[in-house]
């Protein structure tokens, strides 16, 4: 299928330097985009597209890239088994730069350039909400794999979901019972200075409470900080758990610091491994982490006691028993998060499933399909564990992990329950109109 | 540079505003939505331009300016409930007083002093706003709800979020700031400031208080800024720090570059031509950045001007 006003046809063009000049270039140039090729054949042999919002470049390429594996594994296992309504799955990838002003931008060519079905795959939260309005103006489903807890607070729209992966503030909720009963009850907090660290800074205290455990000191630490050791004398002595969530380049630094601060003689350490996604757990200066906790969605290393859905899941993706590429020990993946886009993808299927769903014209139905959903079963298609899913709030409950880091790997020590991390919900998303 | 005539001058301009308009009705839909997202940042870039192309003053910290208008405008409609023109002029009203402020201070330095000093004040802004996140949402931002975003004219209710409204609203301010731009620059205040561009010594010589004609430069300037983090806001829904980093400092140069110095029409080029680089090469690979960078060396080596500026050096010479 041609453009129909012929505008962007390059043949059409007289493409010299002289009209360059006048500024057509860059129209032109577009004829040959990778959004302008069509689909002509009838609607229910073409693949249902689905538009990737990828992390490809910027602060997010690291789990961009893993991202990108797992839905590739997912998208050819629902293929190989007959796709969505007996029609094949596609994925068209834009990179957004982990950035949020562009991610709206990828939002807005997915919905209006590639006629895409729905947008998936976002992690970064800024990117999340940035992205969120023009999702929401173009009534395109947006399914994120962030674990953030802006889709639960309702702050957005009602075409956003978050399915596959649980948020944040579930997470850290759940992981209060085990800390106070098993780690101590004194914690001191250090995070860092922005939202990510805010969340830990404000859910974590009441979770502890409600254990009788307390938060006794809270160190935020400056973004654009590169050495810790100043802030470690603000930790109070009686500190009887260190609580990090330290993430970006930094944490390796952080770590040798804290270990050379403590010496032999430290309180117990817990943290999110958001710190230490697509880092080798044992690089050098993290021998300091050796008997440490953390926090987990699915599990980086093989564990005995692995499903038969989770080892077809590693497989699948291609890691092997410690998480990394298989082939390349040194690629090691972010696994506690890239589950996340496999198990959405399977919510979108069923959702699409539910709904009949033929086309951009059934966006709405799709929408309250999937709000429709309540429980997702542990099996091959949600390999991390049961989930249930709170349709007012478009967001899923699951279980989460927490590991000690023993004989350089991370072994599962504890698996909460979903009720651990379930809350209020604080919003309606249903009461919108669509 | 040779003088045109005012019809000559204002008719291109028009001529520009009606292709724009005239756009509307054929682009498709994503280059539609694109280019009003282009034309608010054209008007950043004009904004730019009228302190580094007119002036020569190279400031690295215009993002403070814009976001100054993106949060006014974002924060008054999210937490104050205001209305759109409200929260518009409200943003106005926080870049004009935030380059009044950071003019007063900064133009006592000149030349490399002004550009770290105007580039330490953004930083300045952008941690002021992650601190101050319970109220801007810090690094993640805040999304202006849907339902704040209608214009009420009188009887009539304009949806800023419907891309036809977007893409004319767009477009007006675009024209109501290439117009005035336009006019200031061929006025004699605009003249002033060309000459304190090409030798501040001589200008306050001939008796002209410089200090008072740049920090009036500089606050309208910073006033186009925030015109268009304000529409940003209203039109586009979202209010992040990542506008007020120092890359948003660094894009407006490049567009002002690409485009033309001291080109009315220039920023308006460059911006389109950065943004259509990015979204065509993106498409093919993920090493982009090296082709934009590939295109910019070719720029410069045919263009050391900028489009604009060398198409006025080679041909048109009328070109204000």
């Amino acid at each position: 299928m041609t453009d129909k006003n012929g505008f962007f046809d390059l043949s059409k063009t007289s493409f010299t330097r002289r009209t360059a000049l006048k500024g057509l270039a860059a129209g032109a140039g577009l004829a040959v985009a990778p959004g302008f090729v069509r689909y002509s054949q009838a609607q229910s042999s073409a693949p249902i597209k689905i538009g990737f919002q990828s992390h490809r470049t910027g602060i997010g390429a690291a789990y961009g890239r893993w991202y990108e594996k797992t839905t590739a594994a997912a998208v050819k296992a629902i293929n190989d088994a007959g796709g969505i309504n007996g029609r094949p799955v596609e994925v068209i990838i834009e990179d957004d730069g982990t950035d949020p002003g562009r991610g709206a931008e990828v939002v807005g060519k997915f919905a209006t350039q590639h006629k895409t079905d729905i947008v998936y795959g976002t992690l970064f939260s800024h990117v999340v909400i940035g992205s969120a309005p023009a999702a929401g103006e173009a009534k395109i489903p947006y399914f994120v794999v962030s674990e953030g807890h802006h889709v639960a607070s309702t702050k957005l729209n009602r075409y956003v979901f978050q399915p596959g992966i649980t948020d944040v503030k579930s997470q850290i909720q759940s992981m209060a019972p085990w800390i106070a009963a098993n780690a101590g009850k004194k914690v001191t907090q250090i995070f860092p200075d922005f939202a990510f660290g805010y969340d830990h800074r404000d859910y974590l205290p009441p979770a502890l409470k409600a254990q009788g455990a307390e938060v006794i000191a809270q160190i935020a630490i400056p973004p654009t900080e590169s050495s810790f050791t100043k802030y470690f004398p603000q930790i109070p002595a009686e500190t009887e758990v260190i609580y990090h969530v330290m993430v970006g380049p930094a944490v390796l630094t952080f770590v040798k610091e804290l270990g050379e601060f403590y010496g032999s003689n430290r309180p117990q350490l817990f943290g999110f491994i958001d710190s230490l996604e697509a880092t080798d757990i044992n690089s050098p200066g993290l021998e300091f982490l050796d008997g440490s906790h953390f926090w987990e969605g699915s599990p980086r290393y093989a564990q005995p006691d692995d499903s038969p859905a989770q080892k077809a899941y590693r497989a699948a993706v291609g890691i092997d028993d410690n998480g990394a590429a298989v082939g390349d020990p040194k690629d090691v993946s972010t696994a506690a998060h890239m589950f996340g886009c496999w198990e959405t993808l399977y919510v979108v299927k069923k959702a699409m499933e539910d709904a009949g769903y033929k086309g951009p014209e059934d966006r709405t139905k799709l929408v309250e399909a999937t709000e429709a959903l309540t429980e997702f079963a542990e099996g091959p298609e949600h390999p991390q564990g049961p989930k249930t899913f709170n349709g007012k709030i478009h967001q899923c409950f699951g279980i989460q992990n927490i590991s000690k880091v023993e004989g350089g790997r991370l072994n599962v020590v504890h698996k909460t329950k979903i009720e651990d991390g379930l809350y209020e919900p604080e919003g309606d998303y249903t009461t919108q109109a669509l | 540079m040779s003088e045109a005539s005012p019809a000559k001058a204002y008719a291109l301009h028009l001529g520009v505003i009606a292709l724009l308009f005239a756009l509307s009705f054929v682009l498709p839909a994503y280059h539609h939505g694109l280019l009003a997202r282009i034309m608010v940042l054209a008007v950043f870039a004009m904004g730019y331009n009228m302190l580094f192309g007119y002036v020569g003053l190279l400031s690295l910290g215009h993002a403070m300016f814009f976001s100054a208008g993106l949060y006014g405008a974002g924060l008054t409609v999210y937490h104050f409930g205001w209305s759109v023109p409200a929260a518009f002029a409200a943003g106005l009203a926080c870049g004009a007083l935030l380059a009044l402020a950071i003019g007063l201070l900064a133009l006592r330095t000149s030349g490399v002093a002004f550009m770290i000093v105007t580039m330490m004040f953004a930083q300045v802004f952008y941690l002021v706003i992650l601190y101050f996140a319970a109220w801007t949402g810090g690094d993640q931002g805040l999304v202006v709800p849907q339902p704040a975003r209608i214009l009420v004219l009188g009887s009539a209710s304009l949806d800023l979020t419907n891309p036809t409204v977007r893409y004319m609203s767009a477009l007006a301010l675009f024209s109501i700031v290439l117009l005035v731009t336009l006019a200031i620059v061929r006025s004699r205040y605009g003249r002033v400031l060309v000459a304190i561009r090409e030798n501040e010594g001589r200008t306050k010589m001939l008796g002209y208080d410089t200090f008072s004609n740049k920090l009036a430069a500089v606050v309208v300037s910073g006033a186009i800024c925030a015109a268009s983090g304000a529409a940003y806001a209203l039109l586009f829904g979202y209010v992040g720090s990542s506008f007020a980093s120092v890359q948003y400092s660094i894009l407006p140069l490049l567009w002002v570059l690409l485009g033309g110095i001291a080109t009315t029409l220039g920023p308006l080029i460059g911006t389109l031509f950065m943004y259509y680089v990015v979204d065509v090469t993106s498409g093919y690979t993920s090493a982009y950045l090296l082709i934009v960078g590939i295109a910019l060396i070719l720029l410069v080596l045919f263009f050391p001007k900028g489009i604009l500026g060398t198409i006025r050096q080679r041909w048109l010479g009328w070109l204000p």
